[in-house]
């Protein structure tokens, strides 16, 4: 079978369109791991109890 | 095996990515994209845009998902139907198995990202709409009552409750009436669809509610829906997302679908086939409008709170 067939092209094309969705849900990750480091007491960090911990707390 | 053997067998198979997108229901989707953003959008609680996108993107994938779980058990419904025999499975792109496949995974996939991206109520609420979707509409009402539609749009119903749990952690009145605004609008949209395209049904033995109670009941029916969805729909207008927009928009829209309703259910099939279906048409593209436009309007009224441009006094009575 020669590599230049249409079958080729068509698992080419699929697998770049593959390639191409992968790298975007790679940058979908880094992007929300971001914003959840940046925004550490933002409200979808939080245990639904959650109250800060003051000085006192620890004696 | 031979190279001809192969390459004919392998260019019968290989589908292109676009027919594993097409599995998805990709219409569906940007139905399902800017229901969940809205109802994302006009909760009372902000969220950081990244996060809103990368929600959505999963309801979005979560629906599809379920899109591709449905075209995997009724493919051989699809291949009767005029309508569907042009889809990846039934056109012989993509197989039964790959369809399966690609739903479950996406399945999994879409409700873990969203469960780690925003809160656990959102991911529930998503796997909950990716189970009623495939196993109770497809798998069992589908085939089995001319109710299918009715329950089974539930499903079709909670992305903007979900979209709103990602905002605010939680279910509120809010949410469950733009949840009723589509479950009650699903019904009369499809049973529109469903009288004519009423062959396909027929041809498939789907027993929606044009084949199995007839035109005149059907008719009947959609009428009573329009009558019930139209309290719901003002009643939004009530609530704290409401606004002087929407009110509007709602009490024209809904003055509209009670009438094209009543001008269905005044036909005759015979009235019917004599002019092509023209007024059945008519209310289908109509209820499309109507749903998309209610929506813009809850949008538009969260745009003037949040420029400070929103009249005051506007009774919140819900």
């Amino acid at each position: 079978m020669r590599e230049d067939h249409e079958l080729h092209k068509r698992r080419a094309g699929r697998n770049a369109w593959l390639g191409l969705t992968l790298g975007a849900f790679v940058a979908l990750i880094f992007a929300v791991t971001m914003v959840k480091l940046s925004n550490p007491q933002s409200e979808d960090h939080k245990a639904p109890n959650y109250v800060p911990a003051t000085a006192g707390d620890s004696q | 095996m031979t190279d001809a053997t192969y390459i004919e067998q392998a260019e019968a198979k290989d589908a292109e990515f676009g027919d594993y997108i097409e599995l998805l229901k990709p219409r569906v989707m940007r139905l399902v994209i800017f229901t969940a953003a809205v109802g994302l959008l006009v909760a009372p609680v902000p969220v950081h845009p990244v996060i809103a996108l990368a929600a959505i993107l999963c309801i979005a994938v979560g629906a599809g998902a379920s899109g591709a779980l449905n075209m995997w058990w009724d493919a051989d419904i699809d291949r009767v139907m005029g309508r569907t025999k042009g889809r990846p499975i039934p056109s012989g792109r993509v197989t039964e198995g790959e369809a399966l496949a690609v739903g479950l995974g996406l399945s999994g996939l879409s409700v873990v990202m969203l469960g780690l991206f925003a809160n656990l109520l959102s991911a529930a609420l998503l796997a909950f709409t990716i189970f009623f979707y495939a196993v109770v509409y497809t798998m069992w009402l589908k085939r089995s009552t001319p109710q299918n539609i009715v329950i089974g749009g539930a499903a079709g119903a909670f992305p903007p409750m979900i979209g709103w749990a990602v905002a605010t952690g939680g279910v509120s009145v809010e949410s469950v009436l733009m949840f009723a605004l589509i479950f009650l609008w699903t019904p009369p949209h499809f049973w529109a669809l469903a009288l004519f395209r009423n062959e396909d049904y027929v041809a498939a033995k789907v027993p929606m509610m044009p084949v199995s109670r007839g035109g005149r009941s059907t008719r009947r029916q959609i009428f009573v829906y329009a009558l019930v969805l139209a309290p719901a729909a003002l009643a939004l207008g009530l609530t704290e997302i409401g606004g002087p927009v929407y009110g509007l928009t709602a009490l024209v829209l809904n003055a509209g679908f009670v009438a094209g309703a009543w001008r269905v259910s005044r036909r005759s099939g015979a009235a019917a086939e004599a002019d092509g279906f023209r007024a059945e048409k008519r209310f289908f593209g109509y209820s499309i409008l109507y749903l998309f436009l209610h929506f813009v309007a809850l949008l538009a009224d969260a745009g003037l709170r949040a420029l400070e441009l929103a009249p005051t006094g506007w009774p919140v009575l819900i």
